[in-house]
């Protein structure tokens, strides 16, 4: 009897049942806290015409930017796709299609999809390109738009620690997106660097309770460095 | 003379007051940080999920864990906290962070603005912009006052596609302090050296000039 523990024993455990076609919610924010083992597993496992939402599409060569390379991604729901010239290239070459949503929005959207709302209204966008096609309504003299909830047949989490019911904790800015995408996900599956004693997380201090965490693996995780700023000692 | 990137960021800093949380953007509002006055303190909010953003790290400190919204590795000031994306926009939408500083491309009469897009040419993205602008009731946006050729970027209607509309109501460029109400650019100061007929020169939309417009002082 599993019970409560979630532990997986392999990546390829972890990612079972992931097919064509699905959608996938993932954490992260750029290159910090992203789940890379995870996204690794995707590529490895080889499934196509994904849809993606993330913040942002990884780097070339490193994060989601390897599901790129053959052409495993249909379309991104993203903020920011900036920083990556084989994205660049498929967009352009309409191999891949891209939905640009407000940041806010788009954690609003994660948020709402695990938390049973729908659609909420919000000002962000209003009158602008986000804002074309969709349901306006005024509240208090102000105008905002309809905005959609998003879920995903997976979601895909980087936390920090966690027990082996799935209770998780982030470690500084790697947080981002992940506690809302693991709320988002039919099957929400985490990577974390350490997995704890059972009992020993303070259940005051967890940010994600296990409820949320369907299947969770031990990794080592690289943690490349996007923009590194220093200042001299 | 036109400010420079520094001046420009030395001019809005002028702006903060005791107590105030504040979001930087990207570029020159960026630089805004290293002008607080004397004796005032400010937070600083990275909406990536950072309340209390400090300096950049010594290479010791430097963790991958830890980085700001222009994904840049940084520190947290003693007194910050950190949250999710959801609790970071929470507090910018819901108008908790008291002064918003961002870069535009264009920004017009009504306080409207456009910063994200530029039709044909490869499009980025929003990032956080549109929730800062639809968050924020105090906003001031840095520009160069036209561009490279000399096409005014305070204009009657913004040309590009917009990042919010009726937001703007503080422009800080390289010529001058312009407040945005009634449908109209009011000219509150100029760059020193600057004279107020270069600056309607290159303001496209309707501008109120007082009798006096104070110079800048640096």
């Amino acid at each position: 009897m599993a019970g409560f523990n979630k532990i997986v024993n392999s990546y390829s455990e972890a990612m079972a049942g992931l097919k064509d076609g699905m959608t996938i919610v993932a954490g992260g924010f750029g290159l910090c806290g992203i789940p890379e083992n995870l996204i690794a597993e995707i590529k490895r496992k080889g499934c196509r015409d994904l849809t993606i939402v993330s913040n942002n599409c990884g780097v070339d060569g490193f994060g989601l930017g390897i599901l790129l390379e053959d052409k495993q991604i249909k379309k991104m729901v993203s903020s920011y796709v900036g920083e990556n010239k084989l994205f660049e290239q498929q967009l352009l070459a309409g191999e891949l299609e891209v939905e640009l949503t407000p940041q806010g929005t788009l954690a609003e959207k994660m948020r709402a999809g695990g938390a049973g709302i729908p659609a909420f209204y919000t000002a962000t966008g209003y009158g602008t390109p986000v804002g074309e096609g969709k349901e306006v309504r005024e509240f208090n003299g102000r105008k905002y738009i309809l905005e959609e909830a998003i879920t995903g047949d997976f979601a895909i989490i980087k936390a920090w620690k966690a027990d082996q019911y799935g209770n998780l904790v982030f470690r500084h800015t790697a947080q981002n997106f992940n506690p809302m995408a693991a709320t988002a996900g039919k099957i929400t599956v985490v990577e974390v660097e350490e997995i704890v004693e059972l009992g020993s997380l303070d259940p005051a201090h967890i940010h994600t309770p296990g409820i949320y965490v369907d299947r969770l693996i031990q990794g080592s995780f690289e943690k490349r460095i996007e923009q590194r700023t220093v200042r001299s000692a | 003379m036109a400010l420079t990137r520094e001046q420009l960021a030395q001019r809005v800093a002028r702006e903060l007051q005791d107590g105030y949380y504040v979001n930087l953007g990207i570029g020159i509002p960026t630089l805004v940080a290293n002008y607080v006055p004397e004796g005032i303190e400010v937070m600083l909010q990275s909406e990536n999920g950072l309340l209390g953003m400090g300096p950049f790290p010594t290479e010791d400190e430097i963790d991958a864990d830890m980085i700001n919204a222009g994904k840049q590795t940084v520190t947290a000031a003693k007194g910050a906290s950190i949250f999710s994306s959801a609790e970071s926009f929470a507090m910018i939408r819901g108008g908790h962070v008291d002064l918003t500083v961002l870069g535009a491309f264009e920004v017009d009469v009504a306080g409207n603005i456009a910063s994200w897009m530029i039709p044909g040419k490869l499009i980025k993205g929003m990032g956080g912009a549109m929730d800062l602008v639809a968050g924020a009731d105090n906003i001031i946006v840095t520009m160069t006052h036209a561009s490279k050729h000399g096409e005014s970027k305070l204009l009657t209607k913004c040309s590009l596609p917009l990042t919010g509309v009726g937001c703007i109501k503080k422009v800080v460029t390289d010529l001058a302090y312009i407040e945005i109400h009634d449908n109209k650019f009011w000219l509150i100061e100029r760059a020193p050296g600057v004279s107020v007929d270069d600056i309607i020169k290159l303001t496209e939309g309707e501008l109120v000039v007082p009798d006096v417009v104070p110079e800048m002082t640096f």
